[in-house]
């Protein structure tokens, strides 16, 4: 009995050390990733390597139209995903009956977030590169990664507003508030950390997103920047830049990656630095926001 | 001129307000749809030349070759055979790194590792395509040298440990919704941490587990980049994970890497494999869903 108490506190001993290990092996990894893209890829890092334009020769390429790309089609995710997202979490925590409607709706999210990214770009390559004519432009770009990161933005909003007591609203419409006052003077101030955390979340997963952009048909050889969004005519304002072709990081990486030439290997590692760096601290600002929001606001 | 002041202004923008909530939240609908009706509408014409039951039960797949065959099946064995190799990483450590967190994990230290294993999961699977191409296959090669350079192995590894988070933090949700009264009655037994978590914890999360796993399942299927990259786009009815394999996600990107043009058969092959992929990963999605509806509702 003694030793079957023995055996057991020792297995219970020897599991949370594996554990840890177990823990550690993911940090492990990201250290190995971090440490070997640093040995390939740093020598290449010069500002050149930003200024530059792809090249046929792995020591001239750099990476200016891939990251103009990627903040351009960043800045259409993000006008996609927002208002949408947002006004979808809002909608079914405020307003929505609890019907079959409804339920519909939530499973219907759940399974979007679950939906491979290349299926995004199928559907983006069916309707807004032919149905709608939008071309392989920045535009669909922008949209198609608008509906991929949707459900983790109207997810995030739907887990923000939950979390505010009920008292908050009646209060407000206690002194005569009606719902949406309630809503834009109350809910949506004090959710504000937890959406603004799931946006973070969505858009750093927009930015290294490679495949649906490959489908839809991103160049990886672009050696011009689209054009620009100011114009010397009236009305001052062109949106011309929208139709443009496009190439971003993610994607040049992998045009580089794919290369038997060991010099453009280098380029893909210094390009991954710099990717890596963007989402990371993405994500850290994420992190940051959502522990400042939870430490201000107590019930 | 003021009809519409006062209240009744208020209740149009109201209902205005409304309006445009409910829209976005029935967006999400539509983007299904959407999904559905291209995947099918641009596959049927390569259902109306290519018999179903040469498609799934074919085994070579060559559509790009002059003279075509449209056997599924080598993209079928190259999927399974990357998904279960990533499933072999991903299941145990993510079902040991959940109990570790859950169960043994003092929480100071639990508030450190949790988002530092999600970062694992934040890094753009491009990168992880060039560390299993540039880093992982030499490594491997040096302990098995019949390995290839394009193999299903390194990436299949890589993939396991990109979604060890995602295994992890359902399965720690799980389990960290057992009411403790339930452990506590376990340890007022005498029970150590380890023998409460395997014959306590565990089963009561069991439904919980499930659907991590199968989420850890349905990202498998879907990833891309990491095959793309590693894997060497090359259709194989094998069951070897030295060789050079190609799943669903990267013979579509092979695809469109190309000059397919738009109306061909060619074009057509790539949304006839998204059906397929879709409706796995949809039915492995709905199936976690439900899952994790059943043990919500038994605590």
């Amino acid at each position: 009995m003694r030793d079957k108490v023995k055996i057991s506190k020792y297995l219970d001993a020897a599991f949370a050390i594996t554990g840890l290990l177990f823990c550690l092996i993911g940090i492990g990894v990201i250290i190995i990733l971090f440490v070997d893209l640093f040995m390939d890829g740093a020598p290449r890092l010069t500002l050149k390597f930003f200024s530059s334009f792809p090249s046929r020769f792995p020591d001239e390429a750099g990476i200016l139209s891939a990251w103009v790309g990627s903040l351009l089609i960043m800045f259409i995710t993000a006008l996609a995903a927002i208002p949408v997202g947002v006004g979808a979490g809002i909608y079914l925590e405020e307003y929505a009956k609890k019907n079959w409607f409804t339920d519909f709706i939530e499973i219907n999210i759940a399974n979007l977030a679950g939906v491979p990214s290349i299926i995004y770009g199928l559907l983006a390559l069916g309707i807004f590169v032919y149905m709608l004519g939008f071309g392989e432009s920045i535009l669909t770009g922008g949209l198609t990664l608008g509906l991929l990161i949707l459900p983790i933005v109207i997810i995030a909003t739907r887990e923000a507003i939950r979390a505010i007591p009920q008292s908050i609203r009646e209060a407000s419409y206690a002194c005569g508030a009606t719902k949406w006052q309630t809503i834009r003077w109350h809910v949506l101030p004090y959710s504000m950390g937890g959406i603004l955390t799931g946006i973070i979340i969505g858009l750093s997963r927009a930015i290294g997103e490679t495949a649906p952009l490959v489908t839809i048909g991103a160049l990886t050889f672009i050696a011009f920047l689209p054009s620009s969004p100011i114009s010397s005519d009236f009305p001052f304002i062109s949106f011309k830049w929208l139709f443009d072709s496009f190439t971003v990081l993610p994607v040049q990486i992998f045009n580089w990656v794919s290369r038997p030439q060991k010099g453009f290997h280098v380029n893909a590692a210094a390009a991954s630095i710099v990717l890596m760096v963007m989402t990371l601290l993405m994500n850290g600002f994420a992190i940051y926001i959502r522990y400042r929001f939870r430490r201000k606001i107590r019930w | 001129m003021n009809f519409l002041s006062g209240k009744s202004f208020q209740s149009v923008k109201e209902k205005a307000i409304e309006t445009f909530l409910f829209l976005s939240a029935a967006s999400s609908i539509l983007i299904t749809t959407g999904i559905v009706f291209i995947l099918f509408y641009e596959s049927s014409g390569f259902f109306k030349k290519v018999s179903i039951v040469e498609f799934l039960t074919g085994t070579q797949w060559t559509p790009l070759f002059s003279e075509p065959r449209f056997g599924v099946l080598p993209l079928v064995a190259g999927t399974f055979l990357t998904t279960t190799i990533a499933l072999l990483v991903a299941l145990p450590v993510g079902l040991i790194t959940a109990m570790y967190l859950s169960e043994f994990a003092p929480l100071r230290l639990r508030e450190i590792l949790k988002p530092v294993l999600e970062l694992l999961a934040a890094v753009p699977t491009v990168v992880y395509g060039y560390f299993a191409l540039l880093f992982l296959t030499p490594l491997l090669q040096k302990f098995i040298p019949d390995l290839s350079g394009f193999n299903a192995l390194s990436p299949g590894i890589i993939m396991g440990i990109m979604i060890v988070p995602y295994v992890s933090s359902v399965s720690e949700d799980a389990m960290s919704a057992v009411p403790m009264y339930i452990k506590e009655g376990s340890y007022a037994m005498g029970a150590t941490r380890l023998q409460t978590a395997f014959r306590v914890v565990i089963p009561a999360a069991f439904s919980g587990i499930a659907a991590a796993f199968i989420i850890g399942i349905s990202r498998a299927l879907g990833e891309t980049m990491v095959v793309a990259i590693a894997a060497g786009m090359m259709p194989n009815w094998t069951i070897n994970p030295l060789e050079p394999v190609q799943t669903f996600t990267s013979y579509i990107v092979q695809v469109s890497l190309g000059d397919v043009p738009h109306g061909t058969l060619e074009y057509s092959t790539i949304f006839a494999v998204g059906v397929v992929l879709f409706f796995i990963t949809l039915g492995a999605n709905i199936l976690s869903f439900f899952l994790r509806m059943k043990f919500r509702e038994r605590y």
